[in-house]
């Protein structure tokens, strides 16, 4: 069952690079998508047994942010094989400075993202520290294609900043593995496997000054790849750059994928003791990150690097709640899951902004609610989802992780999360309103947009209302026992 | 262990010559030379006990590093016709310099940890954190793309270094997934230098710089 996860999509990958029919390439996406879901929900029925020695297996955290990808995928695929039928094989002009280019062969785009899917199911079945690095790799590798679809100096410059910056940013959480091992290593020679639960199991007689070391490499290594400030300066220019529906997939599901490398780490800090020097990282990182997106949303111009910039915020508040411990992992579980949904349904819309109004500049966007209805509703439902507005569900996982941080007694960091999100909200709001509002030019096409473009967002949305509303038993289940396993039990 | 020393040694050695060097094409074949003779390390750290999976390795690490990265980078900068300096933001002497603080600096990181005793060599972990350092320092202070890839393939041998020397127990399939990691990455960044230039008719990456807030 696992391996089927990981091998129908690397195998629909393969075959969409040499498939000659678009409309079958197109159809061989979604239809993979449709059965990866579809494995995907009988896992979460009932949770498949370990493969390859107990190196593919499902716990979890696993569990969680495979279903999270899988779901996401589904909808972006959809908006995908839409969007490819308008824009693929085409001379567009760039709606900036107005010259032509290509778009990238769409084989190239539906292979890369299948092989995308295929590398992000890897990483949330691995139980191995090796094959979990190889499997983060392979999501930056499958990735750098899909942001050089519009083939012009913007996107090859984002492309071969998140190329290197990731790649760099990987190879030294390749060390970090390395330290881990020769943290197992015994004094008398032997070694633990780099399997999880083996290290988990034997965490307080690894050696701690290497223990140590390699947790801060994979803070640097997966913090990177996570948009973690101040190693996020890949992430805005690789998400303003790329089709919006692979910022989607960037924001709404390969930051939770090296999150989930993060989550492991701490997972055998907190075994072997180190809880408490895992968190202080954990919090650092995370008010780094609340300090430099708040500065760089205020007064952002362009509205899919405001979106970047709110997805390095997201991480940081995650992070913060992760630090937190107890109910705050909970709180930072849950962020993860509504993030991405409500992230990627934005990201989304904003393609359909960008389609019709031809700038990304947020000046140039007025009277969004008259000039397409359906897009501009989903639109403001999307701000007053993300910034944590009742009765959506980030009110709720913000609000559990900042009553973690009073219970706890970190009335500071409580007081510091608290103004960075009023910021930020003000921030946001200045930006969404002004596009919503007002008289659209007369030069901008009225009328609604096409189904593939308000499907995929608005079911995203109805998703992170009713997260808002209530969390189903199963879900809740899963949150609690990664937050057990994250040292939420004090 | 007297082969692992020179081995070792000529690390240090091709690492301060690429940081002083001004020509592309003899940096791209120093990083040749540095792979293949890494290439050679696993079979020598174990030394004499030879199995068909350090073999293995062995030859595709060779056979990579040596032949497959150099055809690919130098079709890169033949294509892009570029006149074949380095460009560095920060001067060769300079370069010279920080590398030989990097070196003490190596040395002076190993008796801070609790290195493990039953290493081939006492000079492993030092020259693999020396590879570290120097790769680091040429990726950001050289302007050209090819040369960025080489400071990654640097970076990338002293992590090589470590994990062949002292993590011993590396599974096979591990093994093979970084180095295929590795492969593609060149491989992706070379297609993406071949773009750049076509683009910007030279693969100076100080020109990739409309990005910005």
């Amino acid at each position: 069952m696992i391996f089927a996860l990981v091998i129908l999509p690397l195998l629909a990958g393969l075959v969409a690079f040499v498939l000659r029919r678009p409309a079958i390439r197109r159809g061989l996406l979604v239809g993979t998508a449709l059965m990866h879901a579809t494995v995907t929900a009988i896992c979460w029925a009932a949770t498949p047994a370990p493969a390859l020695g107990g190196w593919l297996a499902l716990d979890a955290a696993g569990l969680l942010f495979l279903g999270i990808t899988s779901f996401l995928f589904l909808m972006v695929s959809f908006y995908v094989a839409g969007y490819l039928g308008e824009e693929a094989n085409r001379r567009a002009t760039d709606p900036e400075e107005g010259f032509l280019f290509d778009n990238a062969p769409e084989a190239v785009f539906i292979g890369c993202l299948l092989l995308f899917l295929a590398a992000m199911t890897l990483v949330t079945v691995s139980q191995h520290f090796g094959l979990l690095w190889v499997a983060i790799e392979a999501t930056t590798l499958a990735s750098a294609p899909l942001i050089y679809f519009h083939r012009h100096h913007r996107s090859l410059e984002a492309t071969w900043k998140y190329l290197l910056i990731c790649s760099v940013g990987i190879a030294l959480a390749l060390l970090a593995n390395f330290f881990l091992s020769v943290a197992a290593t015994q004094k008398s020679g032997g070694a633990f496997a780099m399997v999880l639960s083996e290290l988990v199991a034997h965490a307080t007689i690894l050696q701690t000054p290497w223990l140590k070391v390699s947790c801060l490499l994979f803070f640097v290594g997966y913090g990177t790849k996570m948009g973690l400030a101040p190693l996020h300066t890949w992430l805005p220019d690789a998400h303003s750059e790329a089709p919006s529906a692979v910022s989607a997939l960037l924001s709404g599901a390969v930051l939770n994928c090296a999150f989930l490398g993060l989550v492991r780490v701490q997972q055998i800090c907190v075994a072997a003791g180190l809880g408490d020097f895992g968190r202080d990282v954990w919090i650092a990182l995370g008010l780094i990150s609340l300090v430099v997106s708040a500065v760089f949303i205020l007064g952002q111009t362009d509205y899919k690097r405001l979106l970047a910039y709110s997805s390095v915020e997201n991480m940081g508040i995650i992070a913060v709640g992760v630090g937190l411990g107890g109910a705050g992992v909970f709180g930072a579980m849950l962020q993860a899951v509504n993030h991405s949904l409500a992230k990627a349904m934005l990201f989304l819309l904003s393609g359909n902004i960008l389609a019709r109004y031809q700038s990304k500049n947020i000046a140039r966007v007025r009277g969004l609610l008259m000039a397409a209805p359906a897009t501009g509703l989903l639109w403001l439902a999307g701000f007053l989802a993300i910034t944590g507005t009742p009765p959506f569900g980030l009110f709720l996982s913000k609000f559990t992780i900042l009553k973690a941080a009073f219970d706890g007694g970190h009335v500071w960091i409580a007081l510091l999360l608290l103004a960075f999100l009023a910021v930020i909200f003000i921030g946001m709001t200045t930006a969404f309103l002004a596009m919503a509002q007002g008289e659209p030019e007369k030069t901008i096409n009225r009328g609604e947009d096409r189904w593939w473009q308000i499907m995929p967002p608005a079911v995203l949305g109805f998703l992170v209302l009713c997260l808002g509303l209530t969390i189903p038993a199963k879900l809740s289940t899963v949150l609690h026992q990664i937050a057990l396993t994250l040292g939420g039990a004090q | 262990m007297f082969i692992t020393n020179l081995i070792l040694a000529l690390v240090v050695l091709t690492n301060l010559k690429l940081l002083g060097s001004s020509r592309l094409g003899a940096s791209i074949r120093v990083v040749a030379a540095q792979g293949v003779a890494l290439g050679l390390l696993p079979i020598l750290a174990h030394w004499p006990e030879l199995s068909v999976h350090f073999g293995l390795l062995a030859a595709g690490t060779v056979a990579i590093k040596g032949v497959v990265f150099p055809w690919l980078l130098f079709r890169a900068i033949r294509e892009a016709e570029i006149a074949r300096e380095i460009e560095p933001y920060v001067g060769y002497a300079a370069s010279l310099v920080a590398g030989a603080v990097a070196l003490g600096t190596s040395f002076w990181l190993c008796t801070r940890l609790p290195i493990p005793e039953n290493i081939a060599s006492p000079w492993l972990v030092p020259v693999s954190f020396f590879s570290i350092f120097a790769g680091l320092f040429l990726i950001v202070s050289r302007k050209r793309a090819v040369s960025q890839v080489l400071g990654f393939l640097v970076l990338e041998n002293g992590i090589y270094t470590f994990g062949v020397g002292v993590a011993v127990r590396t599974p096979f399939l591990v093994e093979v997934g970084v180095l295929l990691d590795v492969f593609v990455a060149v491989f992706v960044m070379g297609i993406t230098i071949f773009h750049i230039n076509r683009e910007f008719d030279h693969i100076n990456t100080d020109r990739l710089s409309t990005l910005k807030d």
